[in-house]
Formats: structure tokens, sequence, C-alpha cells
């Protein structure tokens, strides 16, 4: 793995996180002649869709499905540009003025950007219910990463609960890989069909309907599925060892379990966008802040664009789509000579984009969590970090305390190391739902450089200033 | 909790946890090293002292806080595991020096 030593001072274009859009990004702006970096926290190149797809232990294609292996073609252009990839980065400040603070291997180092495109992708949306911090509750996600990365899976009584086309993909994978499932606990609430029924025509368009259908009545006909869930709790002394729950309001089932994989959805993985100060507004749809973007991704951050899921989620082919527009919009910008045949027609771009974006509001509207999912009461921990429960923060709410960011300073809610990721969007809702005022107005966790922890240690390491060592050192 | 796939590779790295020998497959993040082994937790908390295992694999939730070749607070999904490396379950906070 490359250390710090190997970035240099400056580049052209500074692309944050290799996954689909991240990788086709910094390909198209090395072809067209800028010196490119790619900055990324994993160990190699893919992104989580396409994680580990280089170097997966997993030795029959068909147990991750075609899709997966997409990622392959990717990985390969990129390695076969000039972009200077470099894996195992940790990317934790990134300035208005596009200069970038990054740690690799223990070491920082501060790079400078002309154009900045962010691809951080998504991440799993905050499932809390009674027990989800014991061991063996994990994310759909985690167990796929472990799937996709180490060829593991799960040994032993295995439920998987939620709602989202992760929990069935996953439950797909897992049967191909001859993994036993105990149960599928679908919680998407009967009321969404009708709330998505509206929008189904142009979901039979898209490309994902077929598949989509195939690999659920695939997963339907050899595992358990209850469906309705309305009420889901994870219980055990020290770690899972009994999953609870209800049909509707129905009477109460107890299951023996070792592992509880759980899933609702996915979220802009924002925490860097917002420390930039670029504005993001609250999506009814999606239930989430997404960034205010343009048909490029541009911001009205200077020179910084988003790209990928991390501008609003829509998938990983949309992201390869939003990843050539990032770029193109890079390229016309720094080098508005470069040849229009290294460049990808925009025009194509656009039409396959729209193509790939149809009918996501019928997945948006079918996959809604319910709202006993998102907003948790009494005893259940919101933030898994600072150990703050539900009933303390609707609690501080009525003592007055209106937003999130007084909230921390009640309660340390958000202040953990995890910065809020896994509990931003269930303050701001709590909050929310308990003045009666709309997420918008509650707004939510301000944030700020450094977005991953850091040590002093890392800090010290930064090459100083002969103006900053006067500002310390007397004499 | 969790198993290999038969074909998946052997685990031929060699490391401890705490104190005790276990096997990692090259590729693997420490966190799942310590799923592979069978531990049950990875740290418990500064706040409660609640046992927490991993649980994004992603590096965002921090519940697989370690302590790695005697730093602390290394984030196990986020870190390849070595032949040699030793891995501590991390009680509670951080400790000076560690």
């Amino acid at each position: 793995m490359s250390g710090t030593a190997d970035l240099r001072d400056s580049y052209d274009v500074a692309v944050i996180g290799a996954g689909p859009a991240g990788m086709v990004a910094a390909a198209i702006c090395a072809g067209a002649g800028l010196s490119t970096v790619l900055l990324d926290e994993q160990a190699a190149p893919g992104g989580q869709i396409y994680r580990a797809v280089g170097e997966t232990p997993v030795r029959r294609p068909a147990v991750l499905g075609n899709d997966y292996w997409h990622g392959e073609r990717l990985v390969r252009a990129l390695r076969a540009s000039t972009a200077h990839y470099v894996p195992g980065a940790t990317v934790w400040s990134l300035s208005r003025e596009r200069e970038i603070g990054v740690s690799i291997a223990g070491g920082a180092r501060l790079v400078q950007a002309r154009r900045v495109i962010i691809a951080t992708g998504a991440l799993e949306r905050p499932f809390p219910i009674p027990g989800w911090t014991l061991p063996g509750v994990m994310t759909a996600g985690a167990a796929q990463i472990l799937l996709k990365s180490s060829g593991m899976i799960p040994q032993g009584r295995t439920v998987l609960a939620g709602s989202g086309p992760l929990l069935w993909l996953l439950a797909w994978q897992y049967l191909n890989a001859g993994a036993k499932l105990d149960a599928i606990l679908d919680t998407t609430p009967r009321a969404n069909r009708k709330a998505a029924w509206p929008h189904a025509a142009a979901f039979l368009l898209s490309p994902y309907f077929r598949k989509g259908l195939r690999l659920l009545l695939s997963v339907r006909r050899r595992v358990r599925v209850v469906a309705e869930v309305g009420d889901l709790r994870a219980e055990g002394e020290g770690k899972l060892q009994t999953v609870a729950y209800r049909v509707g309001d129905g009477v109460e089932t107890r299951l023996s379990a070792d592992i509880l994989l759980l899933h609702q959805g996915v979220v802009p993985n924002v925490n860097l966008a917002m420390s930039v100060g670029i504005a993001h507004r609250w999506d009814e749809d999606q239930l989430c802040w997404t960034p205010v973007v343009d048909g490029f991704g541009g911001t009205a951050v200077d020179g910084v664009a988003i790209a990928g899921d991390g501008a609003g989620i829509a998938g990983a082919w949309a992201a390869e789509e939003r990843g050539k527009l990032a770029a193109l919009a890079a390229v016309r910008a720094l080098k508005p000579d470069a040849r229009r045949e290294q460049l990808p027609d925009e025009m194509q771009v656009r039409l396959a984009l729209a193509q790939v974006e149809r009918g996501r509001l019928f997945l948006d509207r079918l996959y809604r969590p319910a709202d006993r999912f998102r907003l948790p009461e009494g005893d259940t921990l919101v933030c898994r970090c600072e150990e703050v429960s539900a009933r303390q923060i609707v609690e501080t709410v009525a003592l007055g305390c209106t937003g999130p960011n007084q909230m921390k300073a009640f309660l340390r809610c958000g202040m953990g190391p995890c910065q809020g990721r896994l509990c931003g969007l269930t303050v701001t809702e709590l909050i929310a739902r308990a003045r009666g005022v709309s997420p918008a107005e509650v707004g939510r966790y301000r944030l700020r450089p450094p977005v991953k922890p850091i040590t002093l240690g890392e800090l010290a390491v930064l090459p100083k200033s002969e103006a900053a060592i006067k500002a310390v050192v007397r004499g | 909790m969790f198993r290999r796939l038969p074909d998946a590779g052997e685990a031929r790295l060699a490391v401890t946890i705490d104190g005790k020998p276990a096997r990692a497959r090259a590729g693997d993040s420490v966190a799942a090293t310590l799923l592979a082994a069978g531990v049950d937790h990875c740290r418990t908390t500064p706040v409660s002292g609640a046992p927490r295992a991993p649980y994004c694999m992603m590096g965002v939730c921090f519940e697989c806080l370690v302590t790695i070749d005697g730093v602390g607070n290394r984030q196990g999904c986020m870190v390849p595991v070595e032949d040699g490396m030793a891995i501590e379950i991390q009680h509670g906070r951080r400790e000076i020096e560690r």
C-alpha cells in the first residue's frame, strides 16, 4: 500500500471514493490528460457494490450474480488509466478552497485540487429496534461485505429482517452459496403497495424490473417469508438469542436466532459534502438529506461536484452515468481543448441515465420504511456510540430543545466516533415528530472536519509552513 | 457465527486474539478475522460496558474498534489482517499510550 509520500502536492482533479461513480470519473479525467488522483478508504477498488471484485475468494461467479461482475470492467478501465489510485486513504477534511486532508497508514497529508468529485456513495439507513446493538445483529450490507470480500456465510440460525432490494439480493446470494436461512421478516407496510402503484408503469420499463422479479420469486420459493411484520425486537444476554416479531398488531412470535441481518434501504453518505458547506435538502420521498446539485453533479461550492448515490440514491448503474457527467464537467472546465473522441457523449449518457432512473419512485414508495422502524420509542438506543435512548431525546424536546445540535449539548448524541452517521436521521425525525414540524424545519447535525476521527499524531506529522512554525515557536 | 465457503481459500496467516492463536486469510479485514474465529464481541462500550460486535463492516459505525499491535481504537473492518498481528478486544475507552 502506498503512503502519503507518493502523493503530489496538487492535482487537476481529486476524486474521493472508488465505487462506480468514482472509478468512472477518475478514468475519464485521466484519459483527457488531467492529472487525477482517486482517494479511497478501502483496500481495493469497487466501492461497496463491487466490493473486492478483483480479489473476492468467492470462486463460483453464479453466487454473486452477473451484476456484481460488471464491476470488473470498471476496475480494469481504472487500472488501465493514468489516474493515481490510492487505496487505504481516509479523507478527513475538504475545504472550500479544495484542500483535502487525507490519512494513509497513520500519516496525514494535505493535497490541493482544482476540481473535486465527491463519490462517497451511500450507507444503510439506521434501523433502530430494541436490541440492535447486540452482538449477532448486523446490517445486511455488512453480511454481504463478508461474503464478497471474505467468502463468509452465516452459521447457525439466521434471520433476515427489513425491506428493500438489498435484503432480497443478499438472501438470493446466500442461497446460491449454500447458506441456510431460517426466515425473512418483511417489514414493508401493506399500504406502500397502493402508494407505489401509480408509478408501476415506469418501473415495468426499468432494467431492474425483470431481474428483481426473478430474484424475488426465487427466494420466496426457498425461504419462509413472513410479510407485514409490524414490530421487531432483538433479545439476548450479551449477544443475540431471540428475534421477537408481530405480524401487524398480532400475537408475538419468538424465533431462536444466532444472526439477525437488518436492512431498510440506503441513504446518501453526506458527511464530507455537508462539512464543506454544500446545501442539502430534506427529501420526503427517500426520507433523507440529499445535496443540491445541478445536472452535472456540480454544487454551489466552487469546483466541487458530487457523483453517484451520494448525490441522491439511484443505484449503481446510475452512479456510473453520473460519474461520467461529473467528469465531463471537470474536463470542460480544465481542458476545453480535450479531444471529443476521448470523452463520453453527453446525450448518450443522459439517455442511459434516464433509462436506469426509470421507476425509482416506484421503488422509493414501495420500500419506504415504516414510521415504526424509523421512529423508535422508550429505551431503544438511537445513538449507539453514546448510548442515548429514544425516550431521552423525546423528553429533552419537551424541555425545550428544538434541534439536533442543541441535542448534542444535552445528551451527547451524535458526538461519538461515528459522528452521527448511525443516528443523524433518527434524531432529526424524532425531534420533528415530537415538535409536530417537518424534518426540513428541524435541520440536521452540523458537521465539521475532521469527518473521520484522526489522531493528534497524524496531525503532527503534517508538513508545516515557515509561517505556521513561526506562529508557535518562540525566539 | 460465520463460516468460510469451502472453496474460499485457506486461512494461512497466524495471528493472536487476546493472546490466543488464531488463523486468518490474506485479504480478510481484522473484523472478518474476529467473526471467522467465532469471537462474540470485539469491544465493550465506554458508556455502559456493553459488548459490541462489528455492525456495518464498511467503516461508518465504529463498533469494531479494537487494539491492534498495541494501538487502540483501530477500525477492525478497515484494517487488512497481516501475519503475526496481535489483536485485542478493546475494553471501554482507548487507554493512554495505547
